[in-house]
């Protein structure tokens, strides 16, 4: 039995941030307004009423150009689209067909540590429609159009993903692209990214399967579960014999199946033409440059930064999350910061996702330090563990307590003395402590002269028990020897 | 003889406090009552306009500011969004649609003073060449009540002969402002597309509508369109002014030496002997005082009425989308569902023309035709617009017949759409090609006025409207 392969494009709708819609000078976040309050006579599509392009969006478009490794079209213009549908005002779609904003561009993925490029076939901009939404046993249906115009970028990729995982893994890259990249919200449970997966499979690698598509995913993993349910069903179909019926599906989240909604394509004809109501959109050199130079430091950057310091891909992949999570938290900007001493850099990284991170994500409250204090708060505690007075399960707490507390400490050293975090690396007063050890554990010393080395273990217990966890065991466990005659 | 001096007469009568915009207002309406067999006024917005002109009295004994056009009562085509009665476009769809909001065009004017009194009947959504198409019904031409004024601002038109006020606005998207001031004896201006906002205006079909005055005279014409003439935020295909501005008032022109292209194409087969002669006449007189008229060759003219009825059905049908019945306007009542409610809705609410144009719009856009249809007639409107401006480069003017004949008989045309198309066979082509065009009285054939079409190079509208000025009195 031959192998079957698994094919699949991704089509991804990510609703734009901007301040207003697309053509209308009308607020675009929706998602606490009540029912059509954010309309406009063009919202509404009333009689006379023209579209006037947010120049704003053209900005965002390019900057995703970039984004994706390549330049927005110094020309593109937009089409109308022709439906009846009542979230649609006009009757028509302001799209963008025969010349998108961005043509080409690529995605770069990781699979269980394997890099692997998805191409993109194009990104145009163009409209969401309203929503509409059928009461319960009612007999008349709501409209309501605060989202109609909220602009849209309509990202396609080639299909070159051949995984569930790696399905998931471009979901959540154009995630990190959006978010990374200033233009989208990109929050999932408002629809601010929404998802069309099209599979197919086939046993010739040289022959694509009948494909189908899966419509409006709103999670990486339903993205994910369905893809890996579609490649089982096909699978089984063809194996059977049958044949793929090319349809759109749905993803039933209950069941984590997809089911079918219409075989094939309706037989929709969009009679697409350029808008005549917007000029061409036409870019100049210097429109370009000043987007490209303006550009933020992009997810694939900071992986390079961040893998040189020696962290793995999972705590990488941890930061860049977690810098998304918090408005005015940055962690990625503290470590850029400390790059030029790498060592510190590299605490940084390993202190925010081993003790900030979890914290942040665990906490009922938000910690009451000052976001402009955690800079300081790294480096006091950077300090005292490079002098030897923390030892890791104290630095952990003293930086906890700091964290919740309403400002910084003005001495670090003195702060974590007083909650009895210091480290006694002094000798003369772990001596003393060291000889009561000795004297109180005869047996035990006496093993570690006969040469039983880890006997030493439980002596340096009792120190640390002794002196309620402030000893630096590395000194106990010398002066145990050194008392001893070892 | 008008009761209406010359506009900047009236604003400045009003603004001394000779008369008040009250008076005009009410003159105004008198009129329109008066006149009411003709079938020019859907509606009349008599008691904003009222109010207005109370406003604006107002303001004038306080010392205030009233604008240039102050207490000038005009007449605005029902695609106008207007406050102060319904906007219908002679629609039975739009009927009972209360305009949110105004048009540019309207705010502009009004806010230099001057005072919608009524909306004027139309070809039902401007497709027409004699308002028969207006779902309400025909407007009866000044000159001959049994025959048609022309179309599709065949009431504005109308309106400004009857003398109801000194100017009305039209739309001209083929031909519709000049037209009509050819079959019923004014003067219709349209603009180069780009210079008028369309934003508050009812689409017919974006690449080509354009906003123009109606007026007894060309002084006037200049006046009005100098008021609203310029860029709009709210449309993005407006362009900017020229930086004189379009008032010609006081101005002269000499016609020694100008260079007029008589356009061959207009003065051959199919075109009333008596129009020929009106226009040949006119051009003789423009020799007269020293103009320098020769027949002009523009080989793809022929093509311009086919290009045009591919590529305006096609926005026409985009246009009409947004009238289905669930937001605003007409909403069948005994559907039951919501594919029933389109179709219904449209069935009921649009006219046979619309409908006409929505299926060879729909069909020219379908795919396998699109190329074959709609890009084709692209590539010979730029074709058009190529030899246009080839022709400029030789003559200063352009000119021709308005329409093939005088106006025509009420119901002559109306089974034969077709024949009703050729009535727009030589005022197309300014539309196609984005130039702007006036239609000036020229003669008469009996009872009947005649225009004479002038046109020039695109956002040359005040060289058109001195010429127009001087032309106007050669042929007065």
């Amino acid at each position: 039995m031959s192998d079957y392969i698994a094919t699949i494009g991704i089509e991804c709708h990510v609703q734009l941030s901007t301040k207003t819609k697309l053509f209308a000078g009308v607020a675009n976040d929706a998602r606490e307004a009540a029912p059509n309050t954010l309309v406009s006579h063009i919202c509404f599509g009333l009689p006379g009423a023209l579209p006037v392009l947010n120049e704003k969006v053209v900005e965002y478009a390019s900057r995703m150009a970039f984004a994706f490794g390549t330049r927005p079209q110094t020309y593109s213009y937009f089409e109308r689209k022709h439906y009846f549908y009542p979230d649609l005002p006009k009757g028509y779609q302001i799209t963008q067909l025969q010349k998108p904003i961005i043509v080409g561009g690529e995605v770069e993925i990781s699979v269980n540590g394997q890099k692997q490029t998805v191409r993109l076939n194009r990104v145009q901009i163009e409209e969401d429609a309203g929503k509409n939404t059928h009461p319960d046993k009612a007999d008349y249906s709501l409209v309501d159009l605060n989202r109609a115009g909220t602009p849209l970028l309509e990202i396609v990729s080639e299909p070159d993903i051949t995984s569930p995982e790696a399905a998931k893994a471009y979901a959540k890259e154009l995630y990190l692209l959006a978010r990374y990249a200033g233009i989208s919200d990109a929050d999932m449970y408002h629809g601010n990214m929404r998802f069309d997966l099209n599979v197919s499979v086939s046993n010739d690698p040289n022959v694509l399967g009948t494909r189908t598509e899966t419509k409006n995913l709103n999670s990486f993993r339903s993205i994910e579960k369905a893809a890996e349910y579609e490649i089982k069903r096909q699978t089984e179909l063809l194996k059977k014999g049958e044949k793929i019926v090319q349809e759109t599906r749905g993803w039933d989240e209950a069941k984590q199946k997809t089911v079918s909604q219409r075989s094939k394509e309706e037989a929709h004809d969009y009679r697409y033409m350029p808008d005549p109501d917007l000029p061409p959109i036409v870019l100049d050199e210097a429109f370009i440059t000043r987007v490209e130079k303006a550009m933020p430091t992009m997810p694939s950057q900071w992986r390079a930064h961040l893998l040189q310091l020696g962290l793995d891909e999972a705590q990488v992949s941890t930061l860049l999350d977690a810098e998304l999570e918090h408005e005015g938290i940055t962690y990625l900007m503290l470590i850029k910061d400390a790059l030029s001493q790498a060592e510190y850099a590299k605490f940084i990284a390993n202190f925010a996702v081993n003790t900030e991170i979890p914290l942040r994500r665990d906490a009922e409250t938000e910690p009451a330090i000052q976001p402009s204090d955690r800079a300081a708060l790294y480096s006091g505690v950077y300090a005292l563990i490079q002098a030897g007075k923390l030892s890791s399960t104290n630095a952990k707490a003293l930086f906890t307590a700091i964290l919740q507390a309403a400002s910084l400490p003005s001495d670090f050293e003195a702060y974590a003395k007083d909650k009895g975090l210091v480290q006694m690396s002094d000798e003369g007063a772990l001596d003393k402590i060291v000889a009561e050890v000795l004297a109180e554990n005869e047996a035990a010393a006496q093993d570690v002269k006969n040469g039983e080395m880890k006997a030493i273990g439980f002596l340096v217990g009792q120190v640390m028990k002794k002196s309620a966890g402030q000893a630096n065991p590395g000194v106990a466990t010398q002066l145990i020897k050194k008392q001893l005659g070892v | 003889m008008s009761q209406w001096p010359l506009i900047a007469e009236i604003a400045a009568a009003v603004t001394s406090g000779k008369t008040t915009a009250v008076e005009q207002v009410e003159k105004a309406l008198k009129t329109i009552a008066d006149q009411k067999e003709y079938d020019a006024i859907i509606a009349t917005t008599a008691d904003r306009a009222l109010e207005r002109a109370k406003t604006i009295d107002a303001k004038i004994k306080n010392g205030e500011a009233v604008g240039r056009l102050a207490g000038v009562p005009f007449i605005a085509k029902d695609n106008y969004l207007v406050f102060g009665a319904e906007t219908t476009a002679a629609s039975n769809i739009l009927r009972g649609f209360n305009a949110p909001y105004q048009s540019t065009v309207i705010n502009r004017l009004e806010a230099e003073g001057a005072i919608c009194v009524a909306k004027a009947n139309l070809d039902a959504f401007a497709h027409g060449a004699s308002t028969e198409n207006s779902d309400f019904f025909v407007t009866k031409n000044p000159h001959d009540t049994s025959r048609v004024p022309g179309g599709s601002s065949g009431g504005s038109a109308a309106s400004v002969v009857l003398d109801m006020a000194p100017f009305a606005l039209g739309s001209d998207t083929g031909g519709s402002i000049r037209q009509p001031a050819s079959f019923v004896g004014c003067v219709g201006y349209k603009p180069t597309y780009g210079l008028t906002s369309r934003s508050g205006v009812v689409a017919m079909a974006s690449s080509t509508d354009t906003m123009g005055p109606l007026t007894r005279n060309v002084a006037d014409a200049a006046e009005v369109l100098d008021v609203y003439a310029g860029p709009d935020p709210l449309d993005s295909t407006t362009t900017p002014r020229q930086a004189e501005g379009y008032s010609v008032t006081g101005q002269k022109m000499d016609l020694q030496g100008v260079k007029v292209g008589l356009i061959k194409q207009y003065m051959g087969d199919g075109i009333d002997e008596a129009v020929k002669k009106v226009v040949l006449e006119a051009a003789d007189k423009l020799k007269s005082r020293g103009a320098i008229v020769e027949e002009v060759d523009l080989p793809s003219l022929p093509l311009a009425l086919a290009v045009y009825y591919i590529i305006v059905p096609a926005e026409v049908s985009s246009n009409l989308s947004r009238y289905d019945g669930q937001r605003y306007g007409f909403s069948a009542k005994d559907a039951t569902d919501l594919e029933s409610s389109y179709v219904q809705s449209r069935s009921q609410g649009f006219g046979v023309e619309a409908k006409r144009r929505i299926m060879i719009g729909t069909y020219v856009l379908s795919s396998g035709y699109y190329d074959a249809y709609y890009k084709k007639a692209q590539t010979v409107r730029t074709k058009l617009i190529n030899e246009f401006a080839e022709a400029f480069q030789k003559y200063q003017y352009l000119i021709g017949p308005v329409a093939p004949t005088p106006a025509f008989q009420i119901g002559e045309n109306a089974d034969d759409p077709l024949k009703m198309y050729l009535s727009d066979i030589m005022t197309v082509a300014a539309n196609l090609v984005g130039v702007p065009s006036i239609s000036l009285p020229a003669g008469t054939v009996g009872k009947l006025p005649v225009g004479l079409q002038i046109m020039a190079p695109m956002n040359k509208d005040r060289e058109l409207l001195l010429m127009a000025l001087a032309a106007e009195e050669v042929l007065a």
